[in-house]
C-alpha cells in the first residue's frame, strides 16, 4: 500500500468514545488536562461529548459527572490550535442542544444516525450548515448495509447540507476489503469537495488496518482514539495509527512521541478496565453489536447470571442497532426467566 | 336519536385509514366522512370504496355539511402545520376535535390518565401526544400516582417502516412533547423522551423502555400492582399492549419493559406506535359520547 505524500486529518475521539468506556465519568480535570497534552501534540480535532452524544445523559446510557455544557466550556477556551467538535443523535439530542454546543465554540458537529435512516438527520444537518459549521453526516453501523445503500443515504445527508460523510463502523466489525468497498462507492458517487471519513472500532483489532484501507479510498478524516480509550475494545489507537503513517510517509501534523506520553502517561492511568480485544469486546466485532452496549452487557451478566457473549450475540441476532441499551437488561431478564435462574 | 357521535376524519393517509376501520366497529362514534386535499388520493378511494362520504378540498369543503349531518368530533390526522386552522372552523360549528398531530394546541389526552377529565370538561380540543407518549406515560403515571417520581424516561423502538416522513422531518417534536407530557400527564417532576428506529427485517414489533426515578425507596408492592392494573386499562383499547418485563427496581429506579403490538387493520401489526395512537383516539371520542348518553356533558347548542 503506498500512501506516501498524503495527508490526513484525524479526529481524537478520548474524550467522546471515552466516555462510555468510562462510564461517562471523566472528569473535568482529566478532561483538561488530556485536551490540553493533545492540543499541544498538535491534535487537530477533538470531540467533547457524553459518549452518547449532546442530551445522552439518562438512565439509559448513563448520567454524566458533567453535563456537556461544563466539559465543553471548560475545554474550548484553553485550545492553542485545535477545535473541538460534538456528536448529536437525533431522537436523543435536538437542535437546542446543537445551538448550545454553536454558542459555546464547538466547530464541527457530528450528525448521526442508525446507516438506513439519514432522513432524520435533515432539520439538525440544515440548520448547522446554516450556523456555518463543520458539518458531518455520520453513518452508523455502516456494516449493516450494502454500499449502494449507504452511497444513498450519504447523498440525502449531503443534500441537507453535510460537507463532510463518515462511514462509521461502529461494532467494530469490517474487514479492510469493505471498507475499501465502501469509501471508494462513497467516492465515486460524491462531488470532489465533499470530504469523507472512517470511524472504527478495534474489535477484531482491524482499527489501524481499516484506516489505512479508508485513507487509501479516499478519507480526509480518520477517527481514533489517544490509548485507544474507547468503546468496546476501543477505537483505533492513534498513538499507533500515527507511527504507521509516520513509517508510509503519510502526513497527520501531530507529533508522535507527544501523543505517545498523553497515550502512556494521562490516557492509561485512568482507564477503569483495560481496553483490549476481550472474550466480550470480540464478540461485538464477531457478531457485529454496537460497540458501547459491552459495559452493559457485563453488568447483565453480573445481576441476571446469563453470560454476556450470549446476551451480545442475541442482540446481533435481532438487528439491534445504536442507542437500543435499553434492551439489554429486557433481554437478559428475558433470557434469566427461560433458564430457570429468576 | 342515534346515540353515536358523527366523525370525520381529515387526512386519509395511514393513521386515517386505520382509525376509519377501527371506527366502523364502534359502538359509539360513527365515520361519515373523510376529507382529504388530493381527489387521486389512494386513501379517499379506499374511504369511498367503504362506503363514507369524502371530500378532496380540505377542511373548507366539509363545513357546510358539518351541520346537515350532525358531525360533532373531527379526528385530524393531517400534520401540525394546517392543524390549527382546521380546529379553529370545526370548533366554531361546534365539533369536537381530537388532535393526532403533534400540534398539541390543547391539552395531551393519554386515555387511562387523563381522559376522563377532559371529556366531563367538555374540552373543544385534545391531543393525543406521540406514539412513545401513548404507549409510555400509562406506566409513568402508574408509578406517579403511588409516590412521587423525581424523573421519567422514556425510550421507544420502532420499526423504520412504521415511521412515516413527517416523523422524520421533525424528530425533535417528538422527543420534545412526549417529554413535555412525560411531564405533565405521566406526573414526573423531570421528563426525558428517546426514540430509537430500527430497520430490521422482519419489522420489530414496537417496544417501550419506561425509567422512573423515584423520591425515596419506591413501594415494590403498590407499584408492581399499580403498574399490572395500568397495563390492564390500556389493554381495554390496545389488547397488544404487553408487559414484558419488570417492574425492575435498582435503588429508586423503577424501570417497565414493554411491546405494543398492533390490530393489524390497516397498519400492520408491528405498527404498534400508529396503532394505540389511532386507538387511543378513538377511545377518546367514545368516553365523550359516553359522557353525552350519561348526562354528564351536553354537546354544544345546535340550532335547527
Amino acid at each position: 500500500m503506498n500512501l506516501q505524500g498524503k495527508s490526513v486529518k484525524l479526529h481524537d475521539m478520548s474524550l467522546r468514545d471515552g466516555m462510555h468506556a468510562k462510564r461517562h465519568q471523566i472528569s473535568v480535570d482529566e478532561m483538561l488536562s488530556i485536551a490540553c497534552a493533545m492540543d499541544e501534540a498538535g491534535m487537530p480535532l477533538i470531540e467533547v461529548t457524553h459518549g452518547d452524544g449532546l442530551g445522552g445523559s439518562s438512565v439509559n446510557y448513563g448520567f454524566p459527572a458533567h453535563t456537556d455544557e461544563e466539559y465543553l466550556g471548560a475545554v474550548i477556551p484553553k485550545m492553542k490550535q485545535a477545535k473541538v467538535s460534538a456528536l448529536l443523535l437525533p431522537g436523543i439530542g435536538t437542535v437546542d442542544h446543537l445551538k448550545m454546543a454553536k454558542e459555546l465554540g464547538v466547530s464541527t458537529i457530528r450528525v448521526a444516525t442508525h446507516c438506513t435512516e439519514a432522513d432524520v438527520s435533515q432539520q439538525h444537518i440544515t440548520i448547522a450548515r446554516e450556523m456555518d459549521m463543520d458539518t458531518v453526516g455520520f453513518l452508523m453501523m455502516a456494516h449493516m448495509a450494502s454500499p449502494e445503500k449507504i452511497v444513498e443515504q450519504a447523498q440525502l445527508m449531503v443534500s441537507y447540507g453535510a460537507n463532510c460523510i463518515y462511514c462509521t463502523d461502529s461494532a467494530g466489525y469490517m474487514l479492510p476489503d469493505e471498507v475499501t468497498t465502501k469509501i471508494s462507492a462513497l467516492r465515486d458517487a460524491l462531488p470532489a469537495e465533499i470530504e469523507l471519513g472512517f470511524h472504527g472500532h478495534h474489535n477484531m483489532a482491524m482499527g489501524v488496518a481499516n484506516s489505512l484501507a479508508a485513507i487509501e479510498a479516499g478519507c480526509a478524516r480518520i477517527d481514533g482514539s489517544v490509548a485507544g480509550l474507547g468503546a468496546g475494545a476501543g477505537n483505533t489507537p492513534l498513538e499507533v495509527l500515527c507511527a504507521v503513517l509516520n513509517r508510509m510517509g503519510c502526513d497527520t501534523g501531530i507529533d508522535l512521541y507527544k501523543i505517545m506520553d498523553v497515550a502512556e502517561d494521562l490516557i492509561t492511568p485512568m482507564m477503569d478496565q483495560p481496553i483490549r480485544v476481550d472474550r466480550d469486546a470480540l464478540t461485538l466485532g464477531y457478531a457485529g453489536v454496537y460497540s458501547s452496549f459491552l459495559l452493559f452487557a457485563q453488568r447483565a451478566e453480573k445481576k441476571y447470571g446469563v453470560s454476556a457473549r450470549d446476551i451480545l450475540v442475541e442482540l446481533g441476532k435481532r438487528g439491534t442497532v445504536g442507542g437500543q441499551e435499553d434492551m439489554i437488561e429486557d433481554l437478559a431478564l428475558t433470557m434469566a426467566k427461560a433458564a430457570g435462574k429468576i | 336519536m342515534s346515540k353515536k357521535l358523527k366523525a370525520v376524519i381529515i387526512g386519509p393517509g395511514n393513521i386515517g385509514t386505520d382509525l376509519l376501520m377501527k371506527m366502523q366497529r364502534s359502538e359509539w362514534v360513527e365515520p361519515v366522512w373523510m376529507v382529504g386535499i388530493d381527489p387521486e388520493s389512494e386513501g379517499l378511494k379506499r374511504a369511498a370504496a367503504m362506503g363514507i362520504k369524502t371530500c378532496a378540498t380540505g377542511v373548507d369543503g366539509i363545513l357546510e355539511h358539518v351541520i346537515e349531518d350532525d358531525i360533532r368530533v373531527a379526528f385530524d390526522a393531517t400534520s401540525a402545520y394546517v392543524h390549527a386552522e382546521n380546529s379553529r372552523k370545526l370548533n366554531e360549528l361546534g365539533v369536537i376535535m381530537v388532535d393526532l398531530t403533534p400540534a398539541a394546541i390543547g391539552p395531551f389526552c393519554v386515555p387511562p390518565v387523563n381522559l376522563e377529565s377532559h371529556a366531563k370538561n367538555l374540552e373543544m380540543n385534545v391531543n393525543m401526544v406521540t406514539c412513545g407518549g401513548q404507549a409510555t406515560i400509562p406506566m409513568v403515571a402508574a408509578v406517579s400516582r403511588v409516590q412521587p417520581v423525581e424523573y421519567g424516561e422514556i425510550i421507544a423502538t420502532v420499526s423504520s417502516k412504521s415511521v412515516g416522513p413527517g416523523t422524520r422531518q421533525n424528530i425533535d417534536e417528538f422527543t420534545r412533547t412526549t417529554a413535555g407530557a412525560v411531564e405533565k400527564v405521566g406526573g414526573a417532576k423531570q421528563g426525558k423522551a428517546i426514540i430509537i428506529i430500527n430497520p430490521a427485517e422482519p419489522p420489530l414489533i414496537m417496544r417501550d423502555t419506561v425509567h422512573c426515578l423515584t423520591e425515596g425507596e419506591p413501594d415494590r408492592d403498590a407499584i408492581t400492582e399499580s403498574v399490572h392494573a395500568m397495563v390492564a386499562e390500556v389493554q381495554k383499547y390496545v389488547p397488544g399492549y404487553r408487559l414484558v418485563n419488570g417492574p425492575v427496581f435498582d435503588g429508586n429506579r423503577v424501570s417497565v419493559f414493554m411491546e405494543v403490538e398492533g390490530l393489524g387493520d390497516f397498519l400492520p401489526k408491528y405498527a404498534g406506535n400508529l396503532d394505540i395512537m389511532t386507538a387511543a383516539g378513538l377511545r377518546t371520542a367514545e368516553m365523550f359520547a359516553e359522557e353525552v348518553v350519561n348526562g354528564t356533558i351536553e354537546l354544544p347548542a345546535r340550532g335547527e
